[in-house]
């Protein structure tokens, strides 16, 4: 009797999985998928749960998808380590036509060369953004056009940078006239940096850092997320996001579903989701990097910033998007980087 | 030794023994050692199936100048502590240990070992508050001063300096009290009835008779400031790089397990090595 008791709760329970699946989600803390306004109105309108993992780094995460398979049903990889995934096989071509907000992909980010493979789409383009600069308005008035502003003696000790190696080399790369993805005049590039260095006040690590140190007026201009920069306008901070004539430097991210993940459809269901626009519009009000999909991003308020800033057509044909960075390189932009702050 | 010959004698002895042996192998000898087979790799064995062996990352200490750059000027952080830490501890010490007696002491004496109570990251916390720009110490300096005063002290040497004297001052204090506190009485009045003056006795006697305990904290600041990485890290801004951050960099930052590990050990040798250099002095303190 208790056996029978047990198969039929058992079966139940495979039941009611059939159509209700918890799906577990890996990516950043707080980046989108795990706040409320994401997977609450998700649970409600298809009865999946939703379960979040995270992760710390990108290395972390690719350790995480090669020694726990089947734990996963979708995963956040940053475009540029989408092609280790697929040649790991960690990932599995996704069915587009599954997805029904696909179609709204621009067709720029559909077709990345870094989120395809074969014709293929390994990761469903999800949102972007850049690296440039902000400056506070209530010390630099005008707003500048060039990246040269971070040498200007006259702001010497109000400028920082984050302390990241390859993101310095890439700005040293863009103010000497280079495509960041292949330098080819190092010693130009680090010549430029050694003279930015006395400018420097110091190295912001964090969102959170960089607004105190704005916020208190330690800092006259500092290289800048555009996603953050969203995050500190909406939070009142005096400061204005510039993606200055030599460029800026872009990134894609993208949602993947594991090879191993047991749950695909419902899987699909919920990166259609975080690609719809109404997701989008109240993501955006939260603080959002800019959608990869134009219907979410056309769906935005005249002056919201990823409008305005990033909507800008003619911004486009001056962004460098990131390739991926071989071991190697990264070891050289990373003895140079050393090697100039401990000349300091 | 010569005395525990019997059986139970050293039975016991290792029964009371062990738990610290113990503790020791676990909690210091076997991380320790993980590092050093660490140092000696090509990569992890968790990250790439293909790794093995090699000198590499200890080679690169001497390849690459830099290394040898921000050890030295981690040593020179080291010594300028230490030193700091010295010329204002020890007089607070002797203050305490000669001058003041009874209930005072006490009171003083928990101050001097409060800041111990709160965690080092809250602390260095609090003096980027105090130090930074429009901060505490400006707003409390411009009371006093009539025009607009710009110290600009955080982000500087200077600021990684105070943080970390601040830091490791109680283990001078601590360690010379305990050395002054042990001379007897009579000796100094022995001393002064024989005409000697305050400062022939502070010299000739005070300082000798102190000096194993003023070396002990002297040790205990110099080798934990010289790996120190969180206080000039925070304090330091783009001064802030030494040697203990360039390791810090290798672990969390780029993954490089062995090449910190390496780096870890040299910046160990390099510490046993001064304080071998340095064991004439410390011997002579003890005698």
């Amino acid at each position: 009797m208790k056996t029978f008791l047990l198969t039929l709760s058992a079966a139940a329970f495979a039941a009611t999985g059939a159509l209700a699946d918890e799906i577990r989600v890996l990516n950043w803390q707080g980046y989108g998928t795990d706040q409320d306004f994401a997977v609450e109105p998700f649970e409600k309108a298809t009865g999946h749960k939703v379960v979040h993992e995270y992760f710390n780094s990108e290395q972390e995460m690719l350790t995480k998808l090669r020694t726990n398979p089947g734990a996963y049903d979708v995963v956040l990889i940053n475009s540029i380590y989408t092609q280790q995934a697929v040649s790991e096989g960690l990932i599995e071509a996704v069915d587009t036509s599954k997805i029904e907000n696909f179609s709204g992909i621009s067709e720029k980010f559909a077709t990345d060369p870094q989120l395809t493979s074969g014709g293929k789409v390994y990761g469903v383009p999800w949102v972007w953004g850049l690296t440039s600069f902000a400056v506070n308005n209530n010390s630099v008035p005008e707003v500048p056009d060039s990246l040269e502003i971070l040498w200007n003696p006259e702001y010497a000790g109000r400028v920082a940078i984050r302390d990241d190696a390859v993101e310095a080399m890439h700005f040293g790369a863009l103010v000497t006239g280079q495509d960041i993805n292949d330098i080819k005049d190092l010693d130009a590039v680090k010549e430029k940096l050694s003279a930015l260095m006395p400018n420097l006040r110091t190295f912001w690590s964090s969102e959170n850092d960089w607004n105190q140190y704005m916020a208190a007026g330690e800092l006259d201009i500092a290289t800048y997320w555009s996603g953050s920069a969203a995050r500190s306008i909406a939070f009142g901070l005096p400061v204005t996001f510039v993606v200055p004539k030599e460029g800026a430097i872009g990134w894609l991210d993208g949602l993947s579903v594991p090879a191993t993940s047991e749950h695909k459809d419902a899987a699909l269901q919920f990166i259609d989701w975080m690609i719809d626009p109404d997701f989008y519009t109240v993501w955006d009000a939260a603080g959002a990097p800019a959608s990869a999909n134009s219907e979410a991003a056309a769906a935005l308020s005249d002056d919201a910033f990823n409008k305005v800033v990033l909507g800008n057509p003619d911004l486009a044909a001056r962004v460098q998007f990131m390739a991926p960075v071989a071991d190697e390189t990264r070891e050289t932009y990373l003895e140079i980087w050393q090697g100039l702050k401990a000349a300091q | 030794m010569a005395e525990l010959t019997t059986a139970s004698d050293r039975r016991r002895l290792v029964a009371l023994l062990s738990p610290a042996y113990l503790w020791l192998l676990v909690a210091v000898f076997l991380p320790l050692s993980a590092m050093l087979f660490f140092s000696f790799l090509t990569d992890l064995p968790q990250d790439t199936p293909d790794w093995g062996f090699t000198l590499g990352n200890y080679a690169r200490f001497l390849t690459n100048p830099t290394y040898g750059t921000l050890l030295w000027k981690s040593v020179t952080l080291g010594l300028t502590v230490t030193l700091a830490c010295i010329v204002i501890g020890y007089p607070c010490a002797l203050v305490l240990a000669r001058a003041i007696k009874g209930r005072v002491r006490e009171t003083l004496f928990l101050l001097v070992i409060l800041p111990f109570w709160s965690n080092s990251l809250v602390r260095i916390f609090s003096w980027a508050i105090v130090l930074r720009g429009n901060g505490v110490l400006e707003r409390f300096l411009e009371l006093f001063v009539p025009f607009d005063l710009r110290l600009n002290l955080m982000f500087t040497t200077t600021a990684v300096v105070i943080g970390l004297v601040h830091s490791y001052l109680p283990y001078v204090i601590l360690t010379s009290y305990l050395a002054l506190q042990a001379i007897d009485d009579d000796i100094i009045e022995a001393a002064r009835s024989m005409g000697a003056s305050r400062v022939t006795i502070l010299r000739r006697l005070l300082l000798p008779l102190s000096m194993p305990g003023l070396m002990a904290g002297a040790v205990l600041v110099f080798v934990p400031v010289v790996g120190s990485f969180m206080e000039p890290r925070i304090l330091g801004g783009r001064m802030g790089t030494y040697y203990g951050t360039v390791i810090e960099d290798q672990f969390v930052a780029v993954y490089n397990w062995p090449l910190g590990a390496a780096l870890s050990f040299i910046l160990l040798a390099v510490v046993l090595l001064i304080l071998a250099l340095a064991s004439p002095v410390l011997r002579k303190a003890n005698t």
